[in-house]
């Protein structure tokens, strides 16, 4: 554990190449996305499949302010978390009456709706063409535009995400949603007030997305509408269920696993096998390793 | 407004394959409740197959249509057997995944086979259209709606007329009493995805031709589909049937009077404005499931 942690501190240091360091803010990024999801998907059970819509929500406002407005990153990044947030309350209150299909079926809807508004909307998104030259952070006289700067951005970034997660989980408010996955009607006889909960749990799953929208923006330094592909949210969804759903550590190790699992088989293979393995893989993982890899590792040391 | 009548016969054709769609993707969801997600891959494969029959081994256009519905049933059946049965009782959500997975994996294995350009599929169909005072329709098209409309008679028929069909009715109000009564749950649900992914193949080989097929083009079909099936509420053949004629000429009238960017927003808009405020669908019956 202190190994892990010491290694992950010093990473730019004995990282081989930049590339890797690129690789690793990348599982960064996508960490925080998997923590965010996980919040719905793992704490109440509600699976989104329109998250890549907050992610990209995230991206375009920060990308936005900065270029038009000219704010500075430490003012865009929390007004990203926030819009961010405003959407999901948005949604919570409106697709959370729904459950099941339903709710998955409200949620791709409307990350289809906002993907097409970004193509379409030319005068606000730029279309498809996208935004370029989003700036890199600074830090007083310092620029973050190098990638080890960046990373230590991305740490803190996923450190905050964890902590927001762990603190939220073990309170009241997590008990509450743990109720309410394992018995929605059980809960709401004890007075769980079962929307205010919900949409609770997607305000704060929201916000970390448009956050990681935000780290993302600033990184790349260029949004597009491929932000709201569905690709990322399957990546998400594939990366809690690896890791285990419901737990802290899960997406975690499920972020790291397939962001370097997929840049190790690049150069052996093109984008269209990796795709194909990742279908497979998240059919196998439903028939073989239904509860991820953590909660299963846990239960092998438990005996 | 004299290009009303044009976008409403144009509509039509599009609904007509839009209700295949929605017909084959309401027979699982409803029956099995299976949240189908790789519907769109076998109106993919109901194109390819039709463009590998016409245009690589010269088979008549009739011939391949039904040689794409034939594929979309195998593979359909196949699916079921494999990837479904072992997952009756697990959670919709699982099930759901595995869905996804399937996609996935169908998708990027036609674009290895096919290559990411799109392909346009022969026909033997003269160009010039048929014209009728205002109203001018390819005959191609005119084609694709009789097609259209005799196979969701025939549908229609399966469901209403066969034993199977009626198995599959009676498995879909209370599946206990039915198998109490005999009837074979495994084998329906592996008829019900046959029939459901066959008609999705039609749908893909109707409209391929008038399109072009690339491998991507399931996504789209999918989402239609699902509106579809919200439209006309859960298991409803004859709402599946109407939700799909609607959405074709709603998207119709949306691209020629609202903004062609924005076509494929319809069926977004009407699956969320639908399940918010009836969510049992148009023809509202009382079973709802989720």
């Amino acid at each position: 554990m202190f190994i892990g942690l010491a290694a992950l501190a010093t990473a730019p240091a004995w990282l081989p190449s930049p590339y890797h360091l690129h690789i690793l803010i990348m599982a960064g990024i996508f960490a925080i996305l998997a923590l965010s999801l996980n919040l719905l998907l793992g704490y109440t059970g509600q699976l989104s499949l329109g998250h890549a819509a907050f992610f990209g929500i995230g991206a375009y406002t920060s990308a936005l302010l900065t270029l038009s407005l000219e704010w500075s990153f430490w003012a865009a990044l929390p007004a990203a978390t926030a819009a961010a947030a405003a959407a999901g309350w948005a949604i919570g209150r409106l697709a959370l009456k729904l459950r099941g299909a339903y709710f998955v079926l409200v949620t791709i809807s409307f990350a289809g709706v906002i993907s097409l508004v970004s193509v379409n909307w030319m005068e606000l998104t730029n279309g498809p063409l996208g935004l370029p030259g989003v700036p890199a952070p600074t830090l007083g006289p310092w620029s973050l535009r190098t990638k080890s700067a960046y990373y230590y951005l991305v740490l803190a970034g996923v450190a905050l995400a964890w902590l927001v997660c762990r603190r939220l989980v073990h309170s009241r408010i997590g008990r509450a949603f743990l109720a309410l996955r394992e018995n929605e009607a059980l809960a709401e006889s004890v007075g769980i007030d079962v929307t205010r909960y919900l949409v609770l749990a997607a305000v704060f799953s929201a916000a970390l997305a448009g956050m990681a929208g935000s780290l993302y923006a600033h990184y790349t330094r260029f949004v597009s509408p491929e932000v709201f592909l569905f690709t990322y949210t399957v990546t998400m969804v594939i990366m809690v269920v690896a890791g285990g759903k419901g737990t802290l550590a899960g997406p975690l190790i499920g972020a790291l696993l397939f962001t370097v699992l997929p840049e190790a088989l690049r150069e052996a293979t093109s984008w269209q096998w990796q795709m194909l393995a990742y279908g497979v893989i998240l059919v196998l993982l439903i028939f073989f390793l239904p509860r991820g890899i953590v909660p299963t590792l846990a239960l092998w040391t438990r005996r | 407004m004299e290009a009303l009548p044009q976008h409403l016969v144009n509509g039509l054709v599009l609904g007509g394959t839009y209700a295949l769609l929605g017909i084959g993707l309401t027979l699982i969801f409803g029956l099995m409740n299976v949240v189908n997600f790789a519907h769109g891959e076998f109106y993919t494969l109901g194109a390819y197959a039709a463009f590998a029959a016409l245009a690589l081994a010269d088979v008549p256009f009739l011939g391949a249509l039904g040689l794409a519905i034939l594929t979309g049933v195998v593979l359909g059946a196949l699916t079921e057997r494999v990837l479904l049965r072992p997952l009756r009782g697990e959670s919709i959500d699982s099930v759901m995944l595995v869905m996804i997975g399937l996609w996935i994996a169908m998708q990027n294995t036609e674009l290895l086979a096919w290559g990411g350009v799109a392909k346009s599929i022969p026909h033997p169909f003269p160009t010039a259209p048929l014209t009728l005072g205002p109203l001018g329709i390819a005959p191609l098209r005119l084609f694709v709606l009789a097609a259209a409309l005799g196979l969701i008679l025939g549908a229609h028929m399966i469901i209403h007329q066969t034993r199977l069909g009626r198995a599959m009715r009676a498995t879909f109000q209370d599946p206990d009493t039915a198998a109490l009564m005999g009837v074979r749950i495994a084998r329906i649900h592996t008829a019900t995805f046959a029939l459901g992914s066959g008609l999705a193949a039609a749908a893909g080989a109707l409209l391929g031709p008038i399109f072009l097929a690339y491998p991507s083009m399931g996504d789209l079909a999918a989402l239609k589909a699902f509106s579809v099936v919200i439209l006309g509420g859960l298991g409803n053949v004859a709402g599946a049937t109407l939700g799909g004629l609607l959405l074709g000429i709603a998207e119709e009238l949306g691209a020629g009077y609202v903004s062609s960017g924005y076509r494929d927003a319809v069926g977004f808009v009407i699956i969320i404005l639908v399940l918010l405020f009836r969510p049992s669908g148009l023809l509202a019956r009382a079973e709802r499931i989720g």
